[in-house]
């Protein structure tokens, strides 16, 4: 149908590309942050009805048919996800998005012989190739179908150079004679490249990359506004790539490293692979209802959440136990790092589908200063991010990543799965410090009888 | 529309991408990037131009495996930006706290103070 003049079609884009300027505004404070997703999705519908009225086209059964499809699997799966699940399907989303780009710049291609735009069609499908095998690589990582340990071998930096190098050079060509077949080349090279590029990547540090090829996604989809010459896209598109780059330097920030240090260090062998060797030294261990006898007569309880207690499940019964310590009248709050959980802020959503209200969460920065004035530390299945070496030892891979200042707390009490070291395979020195208490076990089953044990009290 | 207007929308496109994530609290790093990242769903709009003018068939069935794709990546990435935004509500205590959560369903409009903590 074409219902709408060009004029009307560009006002309703624009008051969709508004709409995605005011969800990413909206999603910076907890108060507005789930209108401004409505306010997002809004305009996303606003932008998929203008274009049916608005440009004529062919094949609309199919095409409705296809978004019912894309919604039908989409919507359910993205409802019941468990939320420690949900990194990986926000990488799962965002590959399809490259993808989805990818192949829309490879069927342009007929359609035009301006060089620029090939260059952008181009662009287009390198970013969103490597986009979407990057992306299904973080899933794979982050969903447990491949190890989360950096991936290299010997020839690696090269095969990426020359992977790279005849990317270039396809590209070049299908920019002069819009070659097909070498188009079809360029996104082969761009999924192999994608893939080099996140292999290397450990564990912790593959939520950033997430949010690198989030980016990427974007300048593809912008790159396609160009090619079809829609404003929205080219809008919506940069907007995305842009708030995604200071995304991704603000979260690797908080883990105290460098975007480039991330992505290229397993290539220089800096990489954040740790050991694994399980230390033989001397700590206190204690049960359960020591812990408790700790946590029910202090007056200042600080819990710090990590990996571990995601990893478990155990965030219910971690509100449950604040609840119960409150209700003792001690004063309770989370301290939540900002790389805490599998992704950064994950955390604060795991606490929260807890019911943990948000005015408990206290960030690193304004809970530090407490730690002195705090009874007990309680550290549940988190490690490196509460290690004193990321201050004192400047070897140490995690040197200079911001921590929880858990050491000025008069008792420390870790749950711990084991004495094995955390993500980035260092010793933890705190371990060992005569404040410091361990209670070894699964963070959820320990917290359960911490619980018990302090209801009992 | 002509190469400069496409470049100045751009070039302010960058400037406002930058400017509305650059004060954002790492409490809401995670729904942010869920949110930027249902927003590229977008891409839909083009996938359904592309299906909308395909004549040959193979186009068509490549350009609707786009549409599929571009469909999930949006209403998937809204979706669970919603689900996760759900739980941030405030402590629900009585409507005697200065600071009410909202309730769910309704109520989303939250003229309160904004809370911003770095």
């Amino acid at each position: 149908m074409t219902l709408l003049n060009p004029t009307w079609t560009a006002l309703l884009y624009l008051a969709a590309a508004a709409c995605f300027i005011l969800a990413l505004k909206g999603l910076n404070s907890p108060r507005t942050a789930r209108r401004g997703n409505l306010i997002g999705a809004f305009g996303a519908l606003l932008a998929v009805v203008t274009v049916f009225v608005s440009v004529k086209l062919d094949n609309i059964p199919w095409i409705l048919g296809a978004i019912a499809v894309g919604s039908g699997v989409a919507a359910p799966v993205a409802r019941r996800v468990q939320m420690t699940q949900m990194p990986q399907l926000v990488a799962l989303f965002n590959g399809v998005g490259g993808g989805a780009a990818a192949l829309v710049a490879l069927l342009e291609l007929s359609h035009t012989g301006d060089p620029w735009a090939r260059l952008a069609i181009v662009f287009t499908l390198l970013v969103g190739a490597v986009s979407f095998a990057g992306s299904g690589v973080t899933f794979a990582k982050l969903q447990g179908l491949m190890t989360t340990r950096p991936v290299t071998f010997p020839g690696l930096p090269a095969l990426m150079a020359v992977v790279l190098l005849a990317a270039v050079g396809a590209g070049v060509v299908v920019i002069l004679n819009g070659s097909l077949l070498l188009a079809l080349v360029l996104l082969l090279l761009g999924l192999a490249a994608g893939i080099l590029l996140v292999l290397p990547v450990g564990g912790a540090d593959v939520p950033i990359v997430i949010s690198l090829l989030n980016a990427f996604t974007g300048l593809a989809v912008a790159a396609s506004g160009l090619v079809l010459g829609n404003v929205l896209l080219l809008v919506a598109g940069t907007l995305v790539g842009a708030s995604g780059t200071i995304l991704t330097r603000a979260m690797a920030a908080a883990m105290g490293r460098s975007v480039a240090g991330i992505m290229f260090g397993a290539f220089k062998g800096g990489s954040t692979a740790g050991s694994t060797a399980v230390s033989e030294r001397p700590v206190r261990s204690s049960s359960a209802e020591d812990v408790a006898v700790l946590l029910g007569y202090a007056q200042r309880v600080i819990i710090v959440p990590g990996y571990g207690l995601a990893v478990a499940q155990g965030q219910h019964t971690a509100a449950e136990l604040a609840l119960a310590l409150e209700a003792r009248g001690i004063e309770v709050d989370f301290a939540i790092h900002p790389v805490a959980g599998r992704m950064p802020g994950h955390m604060n959503v795991l606490l929260a589908e807890a019911n943990v209200p948000y005015e408990s969460l206290k960030e690193m920065s304004d809970i530090n200063s407490e730690f002195k004035t705090t009874d007990v530390a309680l550290v549940v299945g988190a490690n490196d991010v509460v290690n004193p070496a990321a201050k004192t030892t400047s070897g140490s891979p995690i040197y200079g990543m911001p921590i929880l200042e858990v050491a000025d707390a008069r008792q420390v009490v870790f749950l711990k799965r084991s004495m094995r070291p955390g993500f980035a395979g260092i010793e933890n020195e705190l371990l060992y410090e005569p404040q410091t208490t361990l209670l070894f076990g699964d963070a959820k089953d320990s917290l359960t009888k911490v619980l018990g044990a302090v209801k009992a009290l | 529309m002509d190469g400069m207007s496409l470049l100045t929308i751009t070039v302010l496109a960058v400037f406002v991408g930058f400017e509305v994530v650059s004060k954002v609290s790492s409490t809401l790093h995670t729904p942010l990037m869920s949110g930027a990242n249902a927003i590229h769903g977008i891409i839909l709009v083009g996938a359904i131009i592309v299906a909308g003018q395909a004549a040959d068939p193979w186009v068509l069935v490549v350009a609707l495996l786009a549409v599929v794709l571009a469909t999930a990546n949006l209403v998937g990435g809204f979706v669970v930006t919603d689900r996760m935004l759900e739980m941030f509500h405030g402590r629900q205590r009585p409507p005697s706290s200065p600071g009410p959560g909202v309730p769910d369903g309704h109520g989303v409009v939250e003229p309160g103070k904004k809370e911003r903590r770095q």
